[in-house]
Parts: structure tokens; sequence; C-alpha cells
């Protein structure tokens, strides 16, 4: 790795918050904040290999249509049956999104840095924290047992095809158990919110007024917002769920008197603005990565903090993009086509100010700026590409194709867990005191970067020659089968990728070199800790007297200067 | 390792990192070049075939959202490359700029992607506008999803798993998702024509609706797109889009002496509805049927008055739900009719003749 400029050993400490205390039992029940985050961590990767694993089964399912062109099944083509096929990608999206991808940046980085950001010594309320950890625990226990019943609904679960009530042959006992995992789960996610919420307005250090929080904070306020307010709305939602297939009221299904369209209306008013809970948190990551490794001050510090507060506010306005199609009335579909084209301003402006932050910079490639870099690149095609869906005329015919499949990985995959990673690289050394092979470290991103790319730049493509989402089989036209072919291929690429990260990251935990308190010479109060953290994080609360960016040696000489905040 | 040990100002960026700024450039260039040329279309542009009057039109559009969302994309990553091959660092001590913001630059870019948001917005809302505007004269098809199969019935009561249109004629389908069996709920489903563009859910609530008018005689292929269960992937059907003699031959072969869905209305209507509903306008217990169709008037919908326009949706729920629109002057006096799906889309059909 890059030797970094301040003494490799400055900063290590032998008596840190990782051996404060002895014994897996102390642990599980520890109230210290980046123990907490760990344990997040150690999960939400695990079901994050879960995950990913179903989608490489997807990925083989798919690679060659089980019909030839005239229709006639191929023998012995099929790797396993439509039934499964319906299991297994309900189950990648379920884990993906509920039990990795929502709790993702905020459980584990959030958790861990927002205290040391802040200079506080832990959370507002650390017993609280235990709990959202524990309640994740319980969740994910539920939506465990749920993947060994019959799961086919997708992780959207729309009624009336998850209302039916029928627990003998049909997925009522399936939907019930996920829903209710869902619900628990949603609870862990409030109390975050809340917990996060509490302590940005009460644990600020002496001095740290609301135009010196750090980046990554302000998008933790933002998602925690989101968090708090919207998570209900699908806890009763799914609640709803539970009481039609248990006692047939008919809340959604039309042969009771129920609507359909309603489920939907609920569900995405959650479901959309948790797509910013994802995403908010990665852009928080970026924005304090990218000026460290250009060694510059973040250009646009007040238009980030706007611009982020935006994204969450319109957020909760435009879940009506996700039905276009799904009957609503036309001057419906007009407004939210007209409001959804707002998020991409606050966006590209986020953008932007990446981007001017490397201008006349003096810039170096380690991996998290890899992945930061990688994170603009693929969040533009993410973005842009929404502008299609967000079109009424061309969404008309994108609706629940793979080209929406191509769009929302490029944001879920590119932007939150890229984010995440470029987060997981960067703070590494704070986290553990130590540091992974920064050249494997590399070679990683590489191969997950073009793997990425290659399994999901085909499915624009298909999306645009009309093949459906969700289909276990393909008819062989047009370019379907070719197109399905490459992107397979790239996914195993992809997937070999994270597979490195995580066996590169796991080593340097354990083993890797010890590092000092502040490896990247970077700005924020975070690296002020020692090398890990204390049990307390700071010897002594510290005072802020200046924008959150002033703690690297490049700008003491400079700290005169009224910085542009 | 971009940061080496050269303390030159020139030159030490390793080899890797050059022939990636290269190549990128490059790359870059060459798209951005192509762009007004449409050399592009030959990598962006996997639009299936135009069967419709506005395949034309929302392939124009696409391919506009498109140039846009491909030039901003090059441009911007290339401005990156450049920035990271330029600044890349040279020594630990570099000089930098020390800038925080720029009110001039910044208002510039929140301005500008504001004006092309509004402007594609525009260019979208004015086509699908037109899309969701079918004309008076239209040929409709009803069209009902359910586990797992389409089904296409035309105006002479002939029934079908696929879709035959004339050529030429604007084409509206009503549609309806029902249940194959009365113990497992309608679930949704979703009719995809990619050849013409469009798309629209199907439900077992309400009747939805779609409408385009074909161009090009020929065989379309028809996709089921809202996930219903194990057999979505073979929820298949096409759709035929014939000259006007070959569709009126085709609707008209059907059984002898099968019935038309208005004549099966008017036996459901003497049933079911004739004792409060007159067919010629006379007032009796409830309103006529006598132009009721289409008919703008007022209802009582929870103590308020609002008025609504006669459609499918509306009778529906007259029928199966009477208590929930009351017509203004006349009494909540109608029970529940135990009618199915069918005898329904029948009685709806019969209303829709009594001009």
């Amino acid at each position: 790795m890059s030797a970094p400029s301040t003494p490799a050993a400055d900063g290590i400490l032998e008596h840190n918050y990782l051996n404060h205390e002895k014994g897996l039992w102390n642990w599980f029940n520890s109230i210290d904040h980046k123990r907490i985050g760990l344990s997040y961590l150690g999960l939400i990767l695990t079901f994050f290999i879960v995950g990913g694993l179903f989608a490489l089964l997807i990925r083989a399912e798919l690679m060659l249509p089980n019909t030839d062109a005239a229709g006639k099944v191929i023998e012995g083509r099929a790797l396993y049956s439509a039934d499964v096929y319906n299991k297994v990608f309900s189950i990648h999206g379920i884990v993906m999104i509920f039990l990795f991808i929502v709790p993702g940046v905020p459980a584990t980085l959030g958790n861990f840095l927002l205290p040391l950001m802040l200079g506080a010594k832990d959370v507002a309320f650390p017993r609280l924290n235990r709990l959202s950890l524990w309640i994740y625990i319980a969740g994910a226990a539920f939506a465990f047992c749920a993947l060994f019943l019959k799961l086919d609904t997708g992780w959207t679960f729309y009624a009336p095809y998850s209302a039916g009530g029928d627990f003998k042959t049909g997925n009522a006992l399936a939907v019930v158990t996920i829903t209710f995992a869902a619900f628990v789960l949603g609870f862990s996610s409030i109390l975050t919110g809340l917990n996060f919420l509490v302590t940005i307005h009460k644990m600020r250090a002496p001095g740290m007024s609301w135009d010196r929080l750090p980046l990554f904070v302000w998008t933790l306020y933002a998602t925690s917002i989101l968090q708090v307010v919207a998570t209900p709305v699908i806890g009763i939602t799914l609640l709803m769920l539970i009481v039609e297939n248990f006692m047939g009221i008919g809340v959604f299904n039309p042969a009771k008197g129920g609507d359909p369209v309603l489920f939907q209306h609920l569900f995405w008013f959650y479901s959309h603005p948790v797509v910013y809970i994802m995403i908010l948190p990665a852009m928080g990551i970026v924005s304090e990565i990218i000026p460290v490794f250009s060694r510059r001050p973040i250009f646009g510090y007040k238009a980030l903090v706007y611009a982020s507060i935006g994204i969450a506010v319109i957020s909760f306005i435009v879940w009506g993009h996700h039905m276009f199609v799904a009957g609503m009335a036309n001057w419906t579909r007009y407004i939210f086509s007209f409001i959804t084209f707002f998020v991409a301003v606050p966006t590209a402006v986020k953008v932007f100010n990446w981007v001017s932050t490397m201008y006349r910079g003096s810039i170096s490639f380690e991996a998290p700026m890899l992945y930061s870099m990688a994170f603009v690149f693929l969040f533009l095609i993410a973005g842009t590409t929404g502008i299609h869906l967000a079109t009424l005329g061309t969404d008309a015919h994108y609706h629940d194709t793979y080209f929406v499949v191509a769009h929302f990985h490029y944001t879920i995959q590119g932007g939150a867990v890229i984010g995440l990673y470029a987060g997981l690289h960067y703070w590494f050394p704070k986290m553990f005191g130590r540091m992974y092979n920064a050249q494997l470290a590399k070679v990683a991103f590489w191969m997950l970067f073009i793997g990425f790319n290659g399994t999901f730049l085909p499915q624009f493509a298909l999306g645009m020659e009309g093949m459906p989402r969700r289909y276990y089989d393909y008819p062989d036209t047009g370019n379907f089968a070719a197109l399905h072919h490459i992107s397979s291929i790239f996914a195993f690429l992809n997937g070999t990728g994270y597979a490195l990260v995580l066996v590169n990251l796991f080593w340097g935990a354990f083993k890797g070199p010890r590092v000092g308190a502040n490896p990247w010479n970077a700005f924020g109060l975070e690296w002020q800790a020692g090398s890990p953290p204390i049990h307390d994080n700071f010897e002594t609360i510290p005072t802020v007297s200046d924008w959150p960016y002033s703690y690297g040696k490049e700008f003491e000489k400079e700290s005169h200067v009224t910085h542009g905040v | 390792m971009s940061k080496g040990s050269e303390k030159s100002s020139s030159g030490n960026a390793s080899i890797g990192l050059r022939i990636f700024y290269y190549l990128s450039m490059l790359s870059g260039t060459a798209l951005l070049v192509s762009l007004p040329f449409g050399g592009w279309k030959v990598i962006f542009d996997w639009m299936p075939v135009q069967g419709a009057t506005w395949s034309g039109q929302v392939d124009f559009v696409n391919n506009f959202i498109t140039y846009v969302a491909v030039f901003s994309t090059v441009v911007i990553t290339m401005a990156m490359i450049y920035f990271a091959f330029k600044y890349r660092r040279r020594t630990d001590n570099d000089e930098v700029a020390y800038i925080t913001h720029n009110a001039t630059l910044e208002t510039v870019w929140t301005v500008v992607p504001t004006v092309i948001c509004i402007y594609v917005f525009y260019v979208g809302f004015d086509l699908y506008r037109e899309m969701r505007t079918p004309p008076s004269n239209t040929v409709e098809v009803n069209v009902t999803g359910w586990q797992w199969n389409w089904g296409f019935e035309y105006s002479t009561g002939k029934k079908d798993s696929i879709l035959v249109v004339p050529v030429n004629q604007s084409i509206k389908l009503i549609t309806k998702a029902i249940s194959p069996s009365s113990d497992i709920p309608a679930v949704n489903h979703s009719l995809f024509i990619p050849a013409m563009r469009v798309k629209e859910d199907v439900i077992g609530s309400e009747y939805h609706y779609m409408w385009f008018q074909p161009t090009t005689v020929g065989e379309y292929p028809i996709f089921c797109t809202e996930y219903c269960g194990v057999s979505h992937y073979a929820m298949l059907s096409k759709l035929k889009v014939v000259t006007e003699a070959e569709y009126l031959d085709y609707i008209n072969d059907r059984g002898a002496g099968e019935l038309t869905p208005e004549e099966l209305g008017k036996k459901s209507y003497e049933a079911n509805c004739k004792a409060c509903h007159s067919i010629d306008g006379s007032r009796l217990v409830g309103p006529t049927f006598k132009g009721l169709w289409g008919l703008k008037h007022p209802v009582m919908v929870d103590g308020q008055t609002v008025e609504i326009e006669t459609d499918e949706n509306y009778l529906r729920e007259s029928i199966l739900y009477p208590a929930k629109k009351i017509v203004v002057g006349y009494p909540p006096a109608m029970v529940a009719q135990n009618l199915n799906d069918a005898e329904i889309g029948n009685v709806i059909a019969y209303i829709k003749s009594l001009k």
C-alpha cells in the first residue's frame, strides 16, 4: 500500500475498544456503538453473500433458454423448475433489500462513525442501539425460517398474489412469516433512525454547529428522517396483509371488495423513500472520500447539504412512478412524472460537486478513491437511465422489463453497494487498527467493476427489446439469448470480485499490518481518535472551532481562511 | 501506485494509468463525435420493430433521452478521468487549489438540469397524453387475464387466446383480471405489446384500458409483465394484425346460434334489472339505461355531490356495490346484484348499445 505521510505507528493503541472486554457474550451484550456497528457488519455481509449466491443461481438458469426458437423444450437444459426460480429470485430480493442494503450503511458505518464524527462517547441511547441490533437478529431469524417455505412473491409482496389466505397449498404461510420478519426489521430501522436523530441533535461536541457537521452525518440525518417517517407505513401495510391472510378480510383481494392497487400505493409510499435510505449514506461516503484523496476541501459543502435534504423531501412524493401502468388516473400519472424529474436536479448537483472537488487537486488512487470514482460513473448511468423511466411516453414500454432491472441494479449495486465498499475500505484502518492488502483490493475492485458493467449493461438492451422481468425462461427470439448469456458470464466475474474483497477484508481485520490513527492523512474529526479508538472514543471530548474538514495537515496553515460554508 | 517517489512534475504515472487514461479519452471522444451522426444507434438502439402509429415517436423520444444520457455521462466521466490524470499526485506536497464553492457555477449547474428535465418531461407527457386518449371510433376488444392465459373477446362474441385486429384502425383494449377458480384471488397481470410500445396492468378490481393503431400487417409477441405465479413466464400470446376483410371473417367465424355479448346482456337485463331500470328513457325506481353510456351526471358519494361520467368501472361498481354512488334524485334502493365477471361484461355491452 501507499505509505501514509504520518508515521505508520502514530496513534496505535494497544488497549482499545476491540479488547476492552473479552468474550463473545460480552460482545453480544455490548452497548458500545463501535461493537454494535461491527456486529451489524458481520451480519449484513453474511446476508450479502447469501443474496449474492442466489443472484448467481438466477443468472445460471437464465444463461441459456430452455426452449428453442420454435418453442420446443430442450431436454436437460433447465437447471431447476419454474417453482424454484420464483423462490430463488424472491429470496435474492428479500435478503438483499431487507437484510442487507436497508440496514446497510447506517447500521454499520453509521453506527461506528456517527459518535466519532460528532466527538461524542456514544450514540444518545446506547441501550436502544443494542435493542435495535437484537431486533434485527430476531427479524433475520424469522426471515431465515421463511426461506424454507413457499416463498414466491418477490420482494414486493404484491397483493392479491400474496393475499390468497391459502395456508395448505398456497404461499400464505411464507407470506405471513416473511412479512412479519420485515415488520420486525422495520422496528430495528426506526429505532436506529430515532437514535441517530437524537444523537445528531444532542450529542455534538462543543462548538460543532450545524454548518460544521460532516457531510456523511448530514446524509445520515436525512436518512434517519426517512427511516422514522416512512417505515411505519410499510409496517401497517404488511400487518394488513397478515390480517387478510389469517382472517380473510378483503383489504386487497378484489373478490372480497378489496383493492390491489391500494397495496401498491402503500408499499411504494415506503419503498420509494427506502431507495434513498440506501443511496443517501453512500453519497455521504463519497463526499467524505473524494476530498481526502484529492487533498482538496470539498466543493460546495452547502449545496451538498441542501441536495441531501432536498432528495429526502422529494422522495416522499414520487412513489407513483412505480405505478405508471398500474391503472392510476391519467392526471395522477402526469403529476407524478413531473415531480419525479425534480429528483434529478439535486442528484446532478452532487455529481458536479464531486467532480469539481478533483479539479486542481493532488489525486491518488487507493482503493477507496477507485470505489468513489466508480460510484460517480455508475451513478451517472443509474441516474440518466432513470430519465427513460420517469418519462411517461417511454416508461409505458420499459415498465417491468429488464431495463428497470438494470437501472435499479446500477442505483443499488453501482451506488449503494459500491458506496458501502468505498466506505469500508476507507474507514477500515479506523475500525480495526489494521490494513487490508492494498494491491489485492485494487485487483478485486477492477474485477467487480468490469463484472458489474458486463452483467447489467446488456440488460438495458434486453429491456429495450422488451424482455419482461421475473421470467424463468424466455423465447429464443431476437437477441434475448445472446444478451442473457453475456450478462450471466460477467455476473460470475462480478461475484468473484466481491468474494476477493471479502477475503481481503476478513484477512486484514485479523492479520493485516497495524496502522496508525490517520493513515490517509484525512481531514475529519473521526481520524483524531486512536487506532483503533478506545472504548470512550476520545480521551477528552474535543472542542470544535472550524468546519468539519480542518484536521488535515494541509489546511493547518490556512485555518484563517473563512470557509465557504 | 500512482504516488511515485519521483519529484519531477511530469510523467510519474504508471503504465496502467496511462493506458486507462488514453483508452477512456479515446473511446469517450469517439462516442461523442459519433452522437450527431447517429452511429451511436448501433450501440444504444435496441427497440423492437415499430408496429403502431406512435412507435416512431416513442423511439424518437427514447433516442433523444438516450442521447442526453450518453452525452452527459460521457462528458462528466471524461472530465473526472481528465482531472484524475492531470492532477494525479506527483509529490507529497503538491500545490492544490483551495476552492470551497462558486455561486455562479453552482447556479448554472442547478438551472441547466432543471430546464432539461422540464423539457424532457413535457416531451414525454405530450406523447403519453395521446397514448392515453383513445379516439371515439375505436374497435373494442375485451381482454381477460388469468393464471396463466389471455382471453380476447370480440363484439360478435368470438373468443380466442390470441389478439386479432384490423390494420390502420384504432384498437381499444378493455382489460380485467379474473380468477380461474373461486378459492384463489384474481391476481394482477400486465399486458405488454412491445411492437406497439404499450403496456397496462390487468387487475381484478376494475377495468383498465389501453389503445393503439397498428400500421403494419404482421404478428407480434404479447407478454405478461406483472409477476403472477409459477407460469408467469409462459403467459404469452400474440397480436395478429390483419386486413379489414380478414378481420371481419375472423370475428364472424363462430358457432351457429351463439349470442353476442350484447344479446346475452339483454337477457341478463331482463332477468335482473328490468323492474327498476327502463330502456326507453322513462323513470322507474332507478334511472333509465337509455343514453346512460358516457353520460355525465351528478351522484352522491358519502354525502357529497360529485359529477361523474358513466364508464365500465362505474357500471361495474353500481352492480356490485350499488350504495357507493347514488344518482342524485333517486332513492338508495338497489341491492347488490349477484352477477359474475362475464355477466357484468355482457350487461355493460348491452348498456353501451342503448344510445
